[in-house]
């Protein structure tokens, strides 16, 4: 805990981290408080013809869909679809692109060589791509669309551990805690894993950015989950045929996809500034 | 240590070659880093290895300590060849034989606390209780110096010289037998290398050890070890006990060797200094004798027959014409 | 006989995020021509520093000086113009060799392209211009003709086999030895006056060293150049030196000639470190104690914390200097009178 406080306190001395951090929470805040902070709660479900394409005013702060919905309340309650795509994904990633990067790693010889061949095979293919494909074929719904991106995105864990893992073998302390009879078992998860813990964890925070993307693509092009959900790639969708006229319908949920990408994308970038140099390297003796 | 007594160490004509290849990852040949060495460590005994860069000697440390596996002959730890046994049974003489590296305190995780450090080599190899771990522990924390403080603190809050008391204490709480040092005192200040060299000797006192010395300073060596190997591309030249081999070395390297060494106090030694030339490539090793293409007593036989270590006044050596 | 290098006083700061650390507190110093000195010490003692300082290649945000001076042939060149030392001093009369011969060259270039280089800025032939070498300036062909036969010349007489193929080479085709060789000969290049050399012989190996020594002694002697040489081996100091000075910790604490300075020590530290170096006898000694911290150092001699000899005065007052014999200096309020080996 006392870590964590330390890092949030040197991210805060990065202009463009701190404006991250901030978006992350007021992400985050939508998501939890929905219930409380949006005016029109009952909008995900119900419907309001007669209110349809209201352009944004005092009762209704960011407009009406064609459904006649409040916006800026179906956009709150999708934030939190939004971070459980996000976390879900990524997390599911995390757990299966570690191990094989850490295994890939650890080995020399065909198995890690055909390790990783397989996740350039993936990477190979553009994330959306593949997603599309995925989701087409399982057909439209939240947990397909976390699953679809789940399996493309693995490769990038996999790749940054196995690289990783490989520096960190010439290291001494690796070396030396192997001469002492240390089993490769302890030696990945005991001391490999925490010092690699930093790139991992820049990894999955922009990793989250990269998936909401897609996910909102995906939700886009209509593979995400079904309507009434309100799902901020969906949203865009339907307010296609609207456009230029309800400006307000794709540009609400495009700047909140927008911010949120971009807030995680700063926060990694100053999670990496923060974690690798300072926590990760002693600081240099008198000479 | 009575003269008698069964060497607890033995290497018999140990080799460890690396492949070389070429830019395709075809190999072309190969490096002959460790190329038929023999020797005897005796129990308490320390035998200095003494060598100048690309002789092998930091290789021969490791194969015999298992980073490397040994591409030809034995190693017989206490009897038993350790060579080529299983990796988890390689794991447990690690009990028994250890390895220092030049700078012990990068051995140290520098993500974990000093106390944890500590703790793991005895978590490997013992079933000790909790608090029989901590009593070790602090017994060899108070044998290499250092305050109890220091368990709760990482590596970088500690000095240079701290550090490496630490790495010294994670070894020396597996109660080895044998300790290899490589290279301990290189690039030291000599004020530095004569307490590091100090707690080497207390230590091998309060724990009954026995050291592998290896090392390119001939002074330090010819201060801690009573046997001396002086290898040259990947072979033994003279092997034998410190002072004879100081005061009357027989092979031309160790001539040349001790001749090179500046001395205090008396003449200038770089005058008279006559070797030329560098050492072959190791990839490359001459037929017959290594060191004929610098030696100023070269003959033509030299060059067809390998000269094989033989006793020579009371210590062996590897020339035609000792 | 006039100095050719005298430093008076010469106080330097390095910025750390401690604060201000004295790396050097008030050194004097003193080249004669033709001299070979030694200037011995441990890690933090500030001889890399002062030989940086004497260049005037200190690094500029880091390093700033406080005070003393630098006279090189009777001129302060801490007051000259950075520009005119940059094109007339450093390179030409007081040039450099580098502790690390496997990195001093660049990995791209032939050595010869890079030593030709040199000659084009810092040639003794290019003195006779009245303008000097510019980036896109004129490399007359005379003065290259005659400069390549001086690098060739050089290159032979530090023993490099096969010169002019040699010049052809890729820095990486040579071993250390070699390319140290190469430093000696770039040294040696622009006839300078004064060579400073950072500990040269420490990455290489014991034979390699002993022909390197023997090699630079030979050729500065030949040519009367002198040599600033700074190391932490007291043997090799030995080897090649008429003068020895130690420091530690910023100070200077004793400066005599090789013979007086090994065989009749007067300064407790030169004692001390002496004593420590591994004998034949196998009796090891140390020093009890640490170097200090250079932010916060003791006051008056440094060395005071860890001197069996230290009074009231030593921890107040920087001893000044004192002559004891002819060209022996120490700064030590008790010198001691004894042989070496007499107390450790």
């Amino acid at each position: 805990m006392k870590t964590a406080w330390f890092v949030v306190a040197r991210l805060a001395r990065d202009r463009s981290a701190l404006i991250g951090l901030v978006l992350i929470a007021l992400l985050v805040l939508a998501a939890l408080l929905a219930p409380l902070l949006s005016t029109h709660p009952d909008d995900v479900f119900e419907l309001h013809p007669s209110e349809r394409l209201r352009a944004p005013s005092a009762a209704h702060w960011l407009g009406t869909d064609r459904m006649g919905a409040d916006i800026y309340s179906r956009l709150l309650f999708g934030a939190r679809i939004t971070i459980l795509i996000g976390l879900i994904a990524v997390g599911a990633s995390l757990i299966i692109g570690v191990p094989i990067g850490l295994v890939a790693g650890y080995h020399h010889g065909w198995a890690s060589d055909a390790l990783m061949r397989v996740s350039d095979i993936f990477l190979a293919v553009p994330q959306v791509v593949l997603a599309i494909a995925i989701a087409q074929t399982l057909g439209p719904s939240l947990p397909n669309v976390i699953l679809a991106l789940s399996v493309t995105y693995w490769p990038w864990f996999a790749r940054v551990v196995y690289a990783e893992t490989r520096a960190l073998q010439k290291e001494a302390f690796v070396e030396s805690t192997a001469a002492l009879g240390a089993s490769p078992w302890r030696l990945t998860v005991l001391h490999v894993l925490p010092n690699i813990a930093s790139p991992i964890i820049v990894r999955a925070s922009i990793g989250m950015g990269f998936t909401i993307l897609t996910a909102a693509a995906l939700g886009f092009l209509g593979l995400g989950p079904p309507p009434p959900t309100p799902e901020w790639g969906r949203t865009i969708a339907e307010s296609r045929e609207f456009l230029p006229d309800a400006w307000w319908y794709a540009a609400a949920p495009g700047l909140a996809i927008f911010l949120t990408v971009m807030g995680f994308n700063l926060l990694g970038d100053g999670l990496r500034d923060v974690l690798d140099p300072r926590l990760r390297r002693s600081p240099a003796r008198d000479g | 240590m009575s003269p008698d007594a069964a060497p607890l160490l033995e290497l018999v004509d140990l080799a460890r070659h690396f492949p070389v290849r070429s830019p395709f990852g075809r190999r072309v040949g190969w490096l002959r880093a460790v190329d038929g060495v023999s020797l005897q460590v005796r129990p308490g005994e320390t035998l200095g290895l003494v060598g100048e860069s690309g002789c092998g000697k930091s290789t021969l440390g490791k194969t015999v300590m298992g980073i490397y596996t040994p591409s030809a002959g034995e190693i017989r730890f206490a009897g038993r060849e350790i060579g080529r046994l299983p990796a988890r049974a390689r794991r447990a003489v690690a009990k028994n034989l250890q390895y220092v590296y030049q700078d012990p305190g990068a051995s140290l995780d520098p993500r974990w606390k000093i106390r944890p450090l500590l703790h793991e080599p005895l978590l490997i190899h013992s079933t000790l209780t909790r608090a029989e771990r901590d009593r070790e522990v602090a017994a060899i924390l108070a044998a290499v110096g250092l305050p109890d403080a220091h368990l709760d603190l990482y590596p970088h809050e500690l000095s240079g010289g701290q550090q490496r008391r630490v790495g010294l204490a994670r070894i020396l709480t597996l109660r080895p037998r044998l300790v290899i040092l490589d290279e301990p005192t290189s690039g030291l200040d000599v004020s530095v290398q004569a307490s590091v060299l100090k707690l080497f000797r207390s230590l091998q006192e309060t724990f009954a050890l026995t050291y592998v010395f290896i090392s390119h300073d001939l002074s330090v060596v010819r201060a801690m070890c009573a046997s001396i190997a002086v290898m040259y591309l990947g072979k033994i030249v003279e092997y034998g006990p410190t002072t004879r081999v100081f005061e009357a070395p027989r092979h031309p390297y160790t001539q040349s060797l001790l001749a090179a060494v500046p001395r205090i106090g008396g003449r200038r030694v770089t005058e008279d200094f006559a070797l030329e030339g560098e050492p072959p490539n190791p990839r490359d090793i001459p037929s017959g004798c290594r060191f004929r293409t610098r030696c100023p007593l070269v003959q033509a036989r030299c060059a067809e027959e390998e000269p094989a270590l033989r006793p020579v006044d009371g210590r062996a050596v590897a020339c035609h014409f000792a | 006989m006039a100095e050719l290098l005298a430093v008076r006083g010469l106080r330097v700061d390095f910025a750390t995020d401690r604060g201000p650390a004295q790396v050097l507190d008030g050194i004097n110093l003193d080249i004669a021509a033709g001299e070979v000195v030694g200037l011995v010490g441990e890690s933090g003692c500030g001889k890399t520093t002062l030989a940086r300082a004497i260049l005037g290649i200190l690094p500029e945000g880091a390093a700033r000086i406080r005070g003393g001076e630098v006279r090189f042939r009777g001129i302060d060149l801490l007051t000259q113009d950075p520009a005119t030392v940059n094109d007339h001093v450093r390179g030409r009369a007081i040039t450099f060799i580098p502790q690390d011969p496997f990195s001093s060259f660049s990995p791209l270039f032939p050595v010869g392209t890079q030593i030709m280089d040199l000659m084009k800025w810092k040639s003794p032939r290019a003195r006779e211009q009245a303008r000097p070498a510019s980036l896109f300036g004129r490399y007359p062909r005379a003065r290259r003709r005659a400069d390549r036969e001086a690098v060739l010349e050089t290159l032979r007489a530090v023993q490099i086999p096969e010169p002019a193929r040699a010049l052809g080479r890729l820095p990486h085709e040579f071993s250390g030895g070699q390319r140290q060789r190469l430093m000696i000969a770039m040294a040696l290049l622009p006839e300078p006056h004064l060579i400073i050399a950072d500990e040269p012989t420490t990455a290489l190996d014991v034979t390699i060293q002993a022909q390197i020594l023997r090699l630079l002694r030979a050729l500065v002697k030949e040519r009367g150049v002198s040599v600033l040489f700074t190391t932490h081996d007291l043997g090799t100091a030995h080897e090649l030196c008429d003068r020895v000075v130690v420091m530690y910790a910023g100070q200077e604490m004793e400066a005599a000639p090789t013979d007086a300075f090994f065989g009749r020590p007067a300064h407790p530290y030169t004692r001390k470190l002496l004593a420590s170096v591994p004998g034949p006898d196998g009796e090891i000694r140390d020093i009890p104690g640490e170097v200090p911290s250079l932010v916060t150092p003791p006051a008056g001699c440094r060395f005071h914390p860890r001197c069996d000899h230290a009074t009231a005065e030593c921890r107040v007052e920087r001893p000044a200097p004192r002559m004891l014999a002819e060209g022996h200096g120490v700064r030590c309020h008790h010198p001691v009178d004894a042989p070496a080996g007499a107390d450790a």
